[in-house]
C-alpha cells in the first residue's frame, strides 16, 4: 500500500534527476562555452585548456562533493525487509 | 616474454582463485542456494557494492579500446567518456531503495523475477530472457576475446591458448563460488583497476614531460586535438549529448548493472557505494582516457588503437608497475565477464528452467543444474571467441544499446507508475528491440545523434501509450507499488 518507505524513496529518485541535470548544464556548458573557439587561441589551467579544465575536472569534483553533501543531508536511513516495518498489505 | 611483467599477473590470478575456492564454501552451506549462488545472500556493503558496479560496468573498452579512440581523438574523447560519471550513482538513487524494497518483497534474485512479479506475464519474462541470452552472450564474447589478445601481446602465447588460460580462471571461480565469489574478485578487480589507472596517468604526464609540454605537442600536431570537437571536429555537441542516453541515464535498463542495486545489505551500504562508486567510476575513465590522449605524443604513429595502452604500459612504467597496471585492464575483462555469465546462467536457470519448464526442482537439483548451465554457457563462448569477430568495442556497444532499448522503461516505471502494466512492456520491449536493431543496421546516428537515442524515445511513447489505453484492465494490480 502507501508505504511510508516509498515517499522516501520517490524523493531519493528525484534528487538523482536533478543531479544528473545539474551535471550535465556543468559538463555542457563549460565545454562548449569555453571550447567553441579556435584551439590555437585557448586559456590553459594547471596546463589544461580551460574547458577541459571546468568541464571535465573542477566540473567532476564539484559534482563528487555535491552528492557527498546530498547524501550526507537528504538521504535516510530505512529498512528493507517487510518484517521490520510492519506495515504491509 | 616479459617475465617482470608476467609475475605480478600471475599473482592477480593466484589470489582471484583462491577468492573463488572461498565463496565456494559459502555456496555450499547456504540455506538458499539460489539467493547465494545468484545474489551473494543480499550483504554487499557499501565498498563491495561500489566496486562490483564499477567492475562489471568498466569493461574491455573502458581500458583497451576506449584509450585507443582517445589516442586518435585527442580531449574531446575524454569529454565523451565523462559521460558516464552519472553511471556511479545516477543508477542507485533512481532505482534506489523502492527497487532494494521491491525486491525483498517478491523475493525477486532476478532483474526478470522482478519484472514477472510486477506484470504478471510470461511474454514479459521471454523476452526478457531472450534479449539478455542475444545480448549478453555477444557482449561476453567481446570481452573474452578482450582478455585473451591481452595475454596474447604480453606473453607472446598462441591466441587460442592464451583464450584457454584466460576462460579456465574466469569458469573455474565464477562456477564453484558464484555472485558472492564475483562480487569479492570484482572488489579486488576494481582496486586493481583504480590504482592502475592512477600509476598509468602519473607514470604518462612523467615520460611526457609534464602536462604542459604533452598540451603544446598536441596543438603543435593539430589544434582539434585539445579541442571539444575531436581530432576531426566529428564530436557534434548533439552526439556528444546523446552519449548521456547510452552510457550515462540508459545504464538503469542494464541487467547487469540493476541486479546489482538488489543485492545490498542496507540504506547505508547504498549511500557509502553512491560515493564510493562515483569516485571510482569518475577516476578509472577520467584517467583512462585522458592517458589515451597524453599517449599521442608520448609514443607516437601507433596505428591498431587497441595496442596503445600495453605499448604504453610497457614503455613507460618499470616492469613490475608495468605488471600491476596490465592487471587492471584483465580484471575490467575478468569482472565484466563474469558478471555477464553469471547473469545468463541466472536466467537460464531462474527464468526459464523454473518458470517453464521444471517449477518444482529440488535444492539439490537446483544446485546441479546451475553448475552445468554457467559451464556450458562458458565453453560456448569460448568457442564464439576461437573464430573472433574484429571489432570489440562494436561489439560491447550494440549489446548495451539493445539492452538499455528493451529494459529501461519497463524497469523505471515498473517502479514508479501504477498505471504502468504488462501491455505497455511488453510492446515497448519489442519496439526498442526491433527499432534499435533496424536503426543500428540501416541509419546509424540518425540526425546526427547516437543510434541509442531514437530506441529509447521510441519505447518510451509506446510504454506510456499502451499503458494509458489499457490500464482499467488492471485494477488487482495497483497494491504493488
Amino acid at each position: 500500500m502507501n508505504d511510508k518507505r516509498f515517499k522516501i524513496a520517490h524523493r531519493e529518485a528525484l534528487i538523482g534527476i536533478v543531479l544528473v541535470i545539474i551535471n550535465f548544464a556543468i559538463w555542457f556548458g563549460f565545454a562548449y562555452g569555453l571550447g567553441s573557439g579556435d584551439p590555437k587561441e585557448y586559456t590553459y589551467i594547471f596546463g589544461f585548456p580551460a574547458w577541459f579544465f571546468y568541464s571535465c575536472i573542477a566540473g567532476t569534483l564539484f559534482m563528487i562533493l555535491l552528492i557527498y553533501v546530498v547524501i550526507k543531508f537528504f538521504f535516510k536511513d530505512v529498512p528493507f525487509d517487510e518484517e521490520e516495518d510492519g506495515e504491509h498489505k | 616474454m616479459h617475465w617482470h611483467v608476467i609475475i605480478p599477473l600471475v599473482i592477480f590470478l593466484v589470489i582471484i582463485f583462491v577468492i573463488g575456492f572461498w565463496a565456494n564454501k559459502h555456496v555450499m552451506q547456504s540455506n538458499s542456494f539460489l539467493q547465494e549462488y545468484f545474489l551473494g545472500g543480499r550483504e554487499m556493503g557499501g565498498f563491495l557494492l561500489a566496486m562490483t558496479m564499477m567492475a562489471t560496468y568498466g569493461s574491455a573498452s573502458s581500458f583497451i579500446g576506449g584509450p585507443g579512440v582517445a589516442y586518435n581523438t585527442g580531449l574531446g574523447w575524454v569529454l565523451l567518456s565523462m559521460a558516464q560519471l552519472p553511471a556511479g550513482y545516477y543508477v542507485l538513487m533512481v532505482l534506489g531503495k523502492k527497487f532494494a524494497i521491491i525486491a525483498r518483497k517478491y523475493k525477486a534474485i532476478t532483474l526478470i523475477d522482478f519484472l514477472r512479479e510486477r506484470y504478471q506475464s510470461n511474454v514479459v519474462v521471454i523476452v526478457s530472457a531472450f534479449s539478455i541470452i542475444i545480448f549478453l552472450f555477444s557482449s561476453m564474447a567481446a570481452q573474452w576475446i578482450g582478455g585473451a589478445r591481452l595475454i596474447e601481446s604480453l606473453t607472446g602465447l598462441h591466441y587460442s591458448t592464451a583464450l584457454f588460460i584466460f576462460a579456465v580462471v574466469v569458469l573455474v571461480y565464477v562456477i564453484i563460488g558464484g555472485f558472492r565469489a564475483v562480487a569479492l574478485t570484482d572488489a579486488v578487480q576494481g582496486s586493481v583497476m583504480l590504482i592502475g589507472s592512477i600509476i598509468l596517468l602519473i607514470g604518462t604526464i612523467i615520460a611526457g614531460g609534464g602536462i604542459t609540454n604533452i598540451m603544446s605537442d598536441l596543438v603543435a600536431e593539430n589544434p582539434k586535438l585539445v579541442s571539444p570537437f575531436g581530432a576531426d571536429g566529428s564530436l557534434t555537441p548533439l552526439y556528444v549529448s546523446t552519449f548521456w542516453i547510452l552510457i550515462g541515464i540508459g545504464v538503469i535498463g542494464l541487467p547487469q548493472i540493476a541486479v546489482r542495486a538488489m543485492a545490498y545489505k542496507n540504506s547505508k551500504s547504498m549511500h557509502s557505494a553512491i560515493i564510493i562508486g562515483t569516485i571510482a567510476i569518475g577516476t578509472v575513465m577520467f584517467g583512462m582516457h585522458l592517458t589515451g590522449v597524453l599517449a599521442h605524443p608520448v609514443l607516437p604513429g601507433i596505428k591498431i588503437g587497441d595496442k596503445v595502452m600495453p605499448l604504453l604500459t610497457l614503455k613507460v612504467l618499470p616492469p613490475f608497475l608495468a605488471g600491476i597496471v596490465l592487471a587492471a585492464p584483465m580484471a575490467a575483462i575478468m569482472s565484466t565477464v563474469n558478471a555477464l555469465l553469471m547473469l545468463v546462467s541466472s536466467t537460464i536457470v531462474k527464468d526459464i528452467y523454473l518458470n517453464f519448464i521444471k517449477p518444482k526442482a529440488s535444492d539439490s537439483e537446483i544446485k546441479k543444474i546451475s553448475f552445468l548451465v554457467t559451464a556450458l554457457i562458458g565453453i560456448a563462448v569460448i568457442f564464439v571467441a576461437l573464430k573472433p569477430p574484429t571489432l570489440l568495442v562494436w561489439l560491447n556497444l550494440f549489446s548495451f544499446g539493445g539492452l538499455e532499448s528493451v529494459f529501461v522503461w519497463p524497469v523505471i516505471f515498473g517502479l514508479y507508475w501504477r498505471k504502468g502494466n504488462k501491455y505497455g512492456a511488453i510492446t515497448s520491449m519489442i519496439v526498442g528491440l526491433s527499432s534499435y536493431i533496424l536503426i543500428n543496421q540501416w541509419w546509424p546516428n540518425v540526425f546526427g545523434m547516437h543510434t541509442v537515442t531514437l530506441p529509447i524515445v521510441f519505447s518510451l511513447i509506446s510504454y506510456v501509450v499502451i499503458s494509458l489505453l489499457t490500464h482499467h484492465k488492471f485494477k488487482e494490480f495497483k497494491h504493488i507499488i
